[in-house]
């Protein structure tokens, strides 16, 4: 009777891998999972190891330099100086605009419309709005023609000009996450509100902001980093040698004019690390909201 | 928010009609409710009923007729200001607010104090026997405790009616029945008004004191319980009843009430429903009331049989090939003959198709 | 909706679609103000240029070396689009057939690339690529493209594969089929619009995509939207005639792809967890 049982006990490598779902077909997850170590998570180790090896001085130089030089820390808080405020509209002004869209019917003409900026990308943004806010623009044009303005107004080459092309790449993305959080939301339950006897304005503020909030947190956090990683309309659109000179030009002018890829990497860990932190206090007061599904609770 | 007057004497669909588009959800249904009704909305789904209560909640508008209160014409009033308490089939509770703040709700919107919003709750979570689950979330509650939330939560702001939406739907059958139990108690012990939508006819006949029969966006028939499960007015209607034999006859003739009809070759004796324009009419039996009897006249042969504990229930074809459903108290078995008869009061005739 | 509405909420709604109009309308102003541009003759003070001619495309393609610019962005196009498809359709299967120890870590690995904006890895990436001597060239630019783009095809798919019930490969094991049958004979006919949709999408990110290529390319293998970027910032305070029409063909470019994309996929697709740049 115990030699039945004998044979079974040398279970095969092959029989208990696959029971915990290893087999030949996972194993074609293997090259993207090497490409992806390789070609991200490794750079980014590699950059942090860099970092710490600067030109000159000690292990932490280049972190010194930052945080010693206005020239250098700066640009931290010039980046959140256009990053805060854009992603604080684009996320504002996404929620009235979507409450109206997800009760249109022909949605996909306006999302097409809105995606545009998004394919275009920022050079190309950038570009057009160098053509059109310009001192010999249409906008202008309008100003002086209409007597708005004596002169033209100034919103190329400054602060303005980027703020508005953040707006303008960033907003259409902002607002399709708006517009599928608030859809993820079951209609079914502002009809019962409104049998409850609650106005519109009440659905909102009982209903629906809650419902919302944690999916506008996370808008939030993705429409910053995207916000915050401000590159070539800074340099374009505005003044990368003085009020938009952002971190990420920091890191570039580093990297690629004066070849110190030390510091160009610790710029760039310095960048990432400030990205987290933001995203991570934002996720941290989710606590406080309803992390639940928003559908309503069925049997 | 005002609502609507609590002490209503009736409520009047007139003519009530919604279409979507080319779709006539609702066909000019007319209807009156007296205060402390219970009334069921019944019929196969696509027939209007979840539409006609939507229209009587307000949350969908009316595209043709009004509808009543009283004197006071109320299709024109948003939902937040007719006051109408609705159970919804999904129960729609809000997830991110406990038991206690999803049936406070109406209150608070009524700007009620905090005392006495409390004490209602209270009530109302006893009469629905949650009481000890007040500071759950929905999430956290059963199929059947949820629904009982969303009664309490509909009956805590004491509204004129009560709309209910095929709440037992998504229940298991013995919480069904349970729960059926429970919500007429509650309409009893509160004294509302309630207008309960299914498709379930058991459920229809044993809830309701007046059933409104629908399909195809109109009122088919509307009676107690008794005389639609007796005396359905329509072949539809009695289909829907559990009228399971719906047979094509020939009217032989006819005489104050009753008719001599053919099925196939064999003969036999009903009561006339509807009028009939000519020779060719329905014949609808229950099978409870089909059994084998000596004086049958229809022979068939059994082709499947099973047992329900309280009699053999089975289907026979006749030599025509006619399928017929019978209740048999004696056992049978299958390629049995048998001649199958009924009282003629249970043979309900019809008009026909040409 | 509309019936008795107060006065309030009808302006709010005015308001709401007013603010959506004036978001759009200067949007096409700010692109036809471009195309405006690149066809017009002299412009200075006025709403419309002196008068219209091409010869600022034909200036453009010889000033910026268009032939080659376009040439290197279809390679790099090409190669990534297929690349990401050969790399990411296998993953995508893999991680949606079987469950394994890990594979939340796995996943929470392609997403990583999708959520990092391009700058943040782009930079310590191209410093890696300068080591071994990939950068500056068009090998370079390809394999900076790959990284977000693999990740992106593999998160698309995945809720395709679901979609093909197991049921049928079985199936078609049962009748005989190898792995590999089983892949070109019923797979990837049953994905063949999930991975269309997949790679159109991938083939649109791409051609806007900057940061990456920016910071890989050499002089010859630039794209066509690095090329403009730098003819933009050469040029200072505004910009000439000719960048405004190599900027139309750019837009040319992607537009028609995105048009061809909205055929098979939504919209809202196209901006996954990421963006183009």
């Amino acid at each position: 009777m115990s030699d039945a049982y004998a044979a079974s006990e040398r279970v095969p490598l092959r029989l208990r891998l696959s029971r915990r779902g290893i087999d030949g077909v996972t194993l074609l997850i293997v090259p993207s999972v090497l490409f992806v170590l390789a070609l991200f998570i490794y750079p980014f180790l590699y950059g942090l190891a860099l970092s710490f090896a600067p030109k000159e001085g000690g292990w932490l130089a280049n972190y010194q330099k930052f945080f010693a030089d206005p020239f250098y820390y700066d640009t931290i808080w010039k980046t959140l100086r256009l990053a805060v405020p854009v992603t604080i509209i684009n996320v504002l002004l996404s929620i009235p605009i979507a409450l109206r869209v997800r009760l249109m019917r022909h949605q996909r003409v306006l999302t097409t419309i809105l995606v545009l900026p998004i394919t275009l990308g920022t050079v190309l943004v950038a570009d057009g709005l160098l053509t059109y806010l310009g001192p010999r623009g249409w906008l202008n044009r309008l100003v002086l023609d209409s007597g708005f303005s004596e002169s033209p107004v100034h919103l190329v080459h400054n602060y303005w000009g980027v703020v508005l092309a953040l707006v303008v790449s960033i907003f259409p993305f902002t607002f399709l996450l708006t517009l599928s959080s608030l859809t993820g939301i079951d209609p079914s339950l502002e009809g019962a509100a409104s049998t409850l006897g609650a106005t519109p304005r009440a659905r909102f503020r009982y209903i629906v902001l809650p419902l919302l909030a944690p999916g506008l947190a996370i808008n939030f956090c993705l429409s910053f980093v995207q916000a915050f990683s401000v590159f070539p309309s800074a340099v374009l659109l505005g003044d990368p040698a003085g009020t938009t000179r952002v971190i990420s030009i920091a890191a570039y002018t580093a990297a690629f004019e004066q070849y110190d890829y030390s510091l160009a990497s610790a710029i760039a860990m310095i960048m990432g690390l400030t990205q987290l932190a933001i995203v991570a206090g934002l996720l941290s007061s989710r606590g406080l909201f309803y992390r639940g599904s928003a559908a309503a609770a069925k049997g | 928010m005002a609502s609507v007057s609590r002490d209503f004497r009736r409520l009047r669909l007139d003519r009530v009609s919604r279409e979507f588009g080319a779709l006539h959800a609702l066909r000019e249904v007319s209807l009156e409710v007296e205060r402390g009704e219970f009334i069921a909305l019944l019929g196969p789904s696509g027939c209007g009923k979840t539409t006609a209560l939507n229209c009587l909640a307000g949350l969908l508008p009316l595209t043709g007729g009004g509808i009543w209160l009283d004197n006071a014409r109320i299709d024109r009033l948003k939902p937040e200001a007719r006051g109408f308490g609705m159970v919804f089939q999904n129960y729609a509770l809000f997830p991110h607010m406990s038991v206690r703040r999803n049936v406070g709700f109406g209150l608070r919107m009524q700007k009620r104090g905090r005392a006495e919003i409390a004490e209602k709750v209270e009530a109302a979570l006893a009469l629905v026997r949650l009481g000890d689950q007040g500071d759950k979330l929905p999430g956290q509650l059963s199929g059947g405790q949820q629904q009982r939330v969303a009664i309490a939560r509909a009956i805590v702001i004491e509204p004129p009616l009560v709309l209910m939406d095929e709440p037992l739907s998504n229940l298991d059958a013995k919480l069904r029945l349970e729960m059926r139990a429970e919500i007429r108690r509650i309409h009893d012990q509160v004294g509302s008004t309630t207008i309960y939508v299914t498709h379930d006819q058991d459920e229809a006949v044993s809830l309701a004191d007046r059933v409104v029969v629908m399909r195809g966006g109109t009122v088919r028939q509307v009676g107690p319980p008794a005389e639609l499960y007796a005396r359905p007015a329509h072949a539809d209607v009695a289909e829907f009843m559990g009228y399971r034999n719906l047979l094509p006859t020939r009217v032989l003739s006819s005489d104050a009430g009753t008719a001599r009809i053919a099925i196939g070759d064999a003969e036999l004796i009903g009561t006339v429903i509807e009028t009939l324009p000519g020779e060719a009419a329905l014949a609808a039996i229950r099978p409870d009331d089909l059994v084998p009897r000596a004086d049958g006249t229809l022979a068939a042969t059994v082709a499947a049989v099973e047992y329900r504990g309280r009699g053999f229930f089975g289907a026979a074809r006749t030599a025509a090939g006619t399928e017929l459903f019978f209740r048999s108290d004696a056992r049978v078995e299958p390629g049995e003959a048998l001649l199958l008869g009924a009282d003629r009061n249970r043979v309900l005739i019809y008009a026909g198709a040409a | 909706m509309s019936r008795d509405e107060p006065i309030g909420a009808r302006l709010w709604a005015v308001t709401v679609w007013a603010t959506v109009g004036f978001f759009i309308l200067n949007l096409f102003a700010v692109i036809a103000s471009v195309v405006v541009n690149s066809f017009g003759t002299r412009w200075f003070n006025t709403w419309l240029p002196a008068g219209f001619t091409t010869r600022w495309y034909v200036a453009a393609w010889g000033e910026f070396q268009l032939d080659q610019v376009l040439i290197v962005t279809l390679e790099v196009v090409t190669a990534v689009v297929a690349l990401s498809a050969l790399f990411g359709v296998p993953a995508a299967y893999a991680l949606a057939r079987r469950d394994f120890p890990g594979k939340r870590l796995v996943m929470l690995l392609f997403l990583l690339p999708l959520l990092v904006p391009p700058i943040t890895f782009g930079i310590p990436l191209a410093t890696v690529l300068y080591r071994i001597g990939l950068a500056g060239s068009l090998y370079g630019v390809i394999v900076a493209n790959l990284v977000p783009t693999v990740p992106f095809v593999i998160l698309v798919m995945i809720p395709f594969v679901e979609q093909i019930d197991p049921r049928i490969e079985a199936a078609a094991r049962v009748f005989g089929a190898g792995t590999w049958r089983l892949f070109m004979t019923v797979l990837v006919p049953l994905l063949a619009p999930g991975i269309l949709a997949a790679l159109l999408l991938v083939l649109v990110r791409t051609i806007a995509m900057f940061e990456l290529t920016f910071f890989t390319s050499g002089p010859t293998s630039q794209t066509l939207v690095v090329a403009l970027y730098y003819a933009v910032s050469a040029a200072g305070i505004r910009s000439g005639q000719s960048i405004d029409a190599m900027a139309v063909i750019y837009m040319a470019t992607t537009l028609i792809w995105l048009l061809v994309a909205l055929r098979f996929v939504n919209p809202t697709q196209i901006v996954g967890r990421g963006r183009t740049g």
